[in-house]
């Protein structure tokens, strides 16, 4: 970590600049921050300031080269462009309208309530809203959980995020809500117009108490114009008997860093599905680590990777088993164009408690391009004895005879490439429960690969295996 | 004499590799419109490579001689020319294909084949009305539409399934590469009777078989044999029966021997 050494001091300032801004707020009859709010910023700054950025043989860290944003002098964003006509249109852009029960809209990590659309047909009780305002208004919830789960001491990056805690979204399910429509929380950045390099540090926290049952989307999504970094941290609560269904749909500008840590822990017969979704980013590294807390618990991780040019994507996964019979899918898919590298490193952890565990994982890539690159790695650590682990990794060119099948048919070399391409990342979108998603998906997925006909991914047909 | 439909003239074959073996040492052949042709042989012998050259499989590489189709140079067209032209391929091993629906796949197939004659394309509900008849005639079952391109099919179901995308393309070159192993008897009938409905005095078909009992049911005007990459015999339905009583060996013995 040595040649990083000062790299990490430029957050540090940020971080002086922010306690003082934060001050002077609640000197202007703001709310005054809890102060186990200031303990968090405390302890994520000191921790960041004695790690910094990761480097070097680490292995949790060794497969990306974080330098980039390590050396890149990022200030802290500020709110100047929440209320710009840019922001409106990029969140006119992303925007899922009457088909989401709730719309909340950041702006460069900060809330943006003109832009966001809380409905009033949310389910009594249920809170999607700014986190800024949880601290007030649900502080004791909110203080509960958030930094409770995230790996403060085990990601820098999440140790940095926790000392900018400011803004995000808090969203709250009481017991046994079902909520209709997906809740959408959209992160925009804007890059700085004078081109100096910007960092936000969005935070969410996602509470779901017993029985409840909702999904949530997360969309990341930039404008070109300078390089942003968006470091973000999740953490999610799923109670017993819960069942969340989660998408992340990363759709950063291409001169943009994305680092997303997210934390999920599972009660008792609780379910988590994931859609983890990224094509935008010039370098983006997401750690998804879910903890099967309560028996029974059950854990579906699917994701997707579609990038091109320079782009690299690097997917850490952790299922914790920690409870007996929970069992775990895995699903990520990369495709993989130009000189774009992925990494996917999937860990299955048993611990002893935790028999009767049946984890599956499946990581599979198409290489479009004979300079893309992929690091596949599964890591299996079992320390029960009744458990059934399996994975299984493929990496290859989209299949020639598959190619010249389809040609013989009449159609066009690229068209039979794009359709190959198309089929095999609609393995993973078809799972995708929340129409939005999966149409914005599709929709890149034909300007990126020009398609045959009208095709959508529901018109490819049914696939035998049972989509989860 | 009007042009032949199909012209091979001392056709050369290699595997597309370094130092790839030459499979076709010099194929002659020539298949007029109306005309059913059946190629039989021991594996090796280059029935498959011959097929397959004809459409347009880049494995293999013509080092020389020539393809004539009505005329023209087929050599000069890529894959999907030659199958826009009307050349058709049954596949002896049918590509499996998740994630694309049969439907999906074949209408893609029909439209693209119909923009090139410059006719409309079809929408899904056009050209499923279209396809109606034709899944008759194979007996497929409606929810074979909308399954994964041979995905999980039996050996008769990818069968059947070529020989349905070839009655709803409706070639002017049918190619069947082996389509009756794997058969039963009864699939065997289903596939044969597809495969005679689209006999038309305008069109070919060229067959490419282990044994006599495909010949059953689609009766060839000619038989063809061969062996070490040529034609080395050629005579009618004949032939085949003959094959069948005396076994490979006995023309392989009678071409080794000095005239």
């Amino acid at each position: 970590m040595t040649q990083l050494a000062d790299t990490h001091r430029i957050h540090l300032s940020n971080f002086a600049r922010f306690e003082q801004t934060e001050r002077r707020a609640a000197g202007n009859g703001h709310a005054p921050r809890p102060a186990w709010l200031e303990a968090l910023r405390r302890a994520g700054i000191e921790r960041f300031e004695r790690v910094g950025f990761p480097g070097g043989r680490d292995e949790l860290w060794r497969h990306t080269n974080f330098s980039p944003i390590a050396k890149t002098p990022f200030r802290l964003a500020g709110r100047d462009a929440v209320e710009s006509a840019a922001a409106a249109d990029v969140a006119g852009r992303f925007t899922f309208g009457g088909e989401a029960a709730a719309e909340l809209v950041f702006v460069n990590g900060h809330f943006a309530p003109r832009l966001s659309r809380i409905g009033n047909d949310l389910p009594r009780g249920v809170y999607a809203g700014s986190l800024a305002e949880a601290f007030s208004a649900h502080g004791a919830q909110v203080e509960r959980h958030l930094g409770r789960h995230a790996d403060l001491d085990g990601n820098p990056f999440v140790a940095l995020n926790s000392g900018f805690v400011a803004d995000g979204a808090y969203v709250y399910f009481p017991r046994g809500a079902a909520v209709k429509g997906p809740i959408h929380l959209l992160f925009v950045s804007l890059p700085d117009g004078a081109g100096e390099p910007t960092v936000s540090h969005p935070r969410v926290l996602i509470v779901a108490e017993d029985t409840a049952e909702a999904s949530v989307v997360e969309s990341y999504a930039g404008t070109e114009g300078g390089a942003y970094w968006t470091n973000a941290v999740t953490e999610m609560v799923v109670g017993n008997g819960a069942a969340i269904d989660h998408n992340k749909l990363q759709q950063e500008s291409v001169e943009a860093f994305h680092v997303g840590a997210m934390q999920v822990r599972l009660g008792r017969d609780g379910r988590f599905v994931s859609h983890n979704t990224t094509t935008g980013g010039r370098l983006t590294r997401n750690d998804l680590n879910v903890l099967l807390a309560g028996e029974n618990a059950d854990a579906t991780l699917n994701g997707l990777v579609v990038i091109d040019g320079q782009q690299h994507v690097d997917n850490h996964t952790l299922l914790d088993h920690a409870a007996p019979h929970c069992p775990s899918h895995e699903l990520y898919k990369h495709v993989l164009g130009g000189r774009a590298t992925g990494v996917f490193k999937g860990k299955i952890l048993v611990r002893q408690a935790a028999q009767k565990t049946d984890s599956k994982q499946t990581s599979k890539t198409l290489l479009l391009s004979d300079d893309a690159y992929m690091n596949s790695q599964p890591a299996l650590e079992i320390y029960a004895d009744d458990v059934k682990c399996t994975h299984g990794s493929t990496t290859g060119p989209v299949d020639e005879s598959m190619v010249f099948y389809i040609r013989q048919r009449g159609v066009s070399l690229d068209a039979a490439r794009h359709l190959l391409t198309y089929a095999f990342a609609a393995d993973v979108t078809r799972r995708i429960k929340v129409g939005p998603v999966r149409r914005r998906i599709e929709d890149y997925m034909a300007a990126q690969h020009g398609l045959p006909q009208d095709l959508r991914i529901t018109d490819l047909g049914a696939h035998d295996e049972a989509a989860r | 004499m009007a042009t032949p439909l199909l012209e091979i003239r001392s056709l050369h074959a290699r595997v597309a590799a370094p130092g790839g073996r030459e499979i076709l040492k010099g194929v002659d052949l020539t298949i007029r419109a109306g005309e059913v042709h059946a190629i039989m042989g021991k594996n090796g012998s280059g029935k498959s490579t011959l097929v397959q050259a004809v459409a347009g499989r880049e494995t293999y590489e013509v080092t020389g001689g020539e393809i004539l189709y009505k005329g023209r140079n087929l050599l000069e067209l890529s894959a999907e020319e030659r199958a826009r032209e009307g050349v058709f391929l049954a596949f002896q091993y049918p590509v499996e294909i998740p994630g694309v629906s049969t439907s999906y796949f074949l209408r893609a197939a029909v439209n693209a084949i119909r923009k090139h004659q410059g006719e409309d394309e079809l929408d899904a509900p056009k050209f499923l009305a279209m396809v109606r008849e034709k899944m008759a005639l194979l007996k497929m079952d409606k929810s074979f539409m909308n399954r994964a391109v041979n995905e999980g099919f039996s050996g008769g179901e990818k069968k059947r399934n070529e020989i349905f995308q070839m009655a709803v393309i409706n070639p002017t070159l049918g190619l069947m590469d082996e389509t009756d192993s794997g058969l039963d008897i009864d699939a065997l009938k289903v596939v044969a009777n597809g495969a005679n409905s689209l006999r038309r005095a305008d069109n070919a078909i060229l067959m490419v078989t282990h044994y006599q009992r495909l010949l059953d049911y689609i009766v060839p005007d000619y038989v063809h044999v061969m062996m070490d990459g040529r034609i080395v015999r050629t005579g009618d339905k004949n032939l085949a029966l003959e094959l069948e009583e005396k076994g490979y060996d006995w023309v392989e013995r009678e071409v080794k021997q000095p005239a």
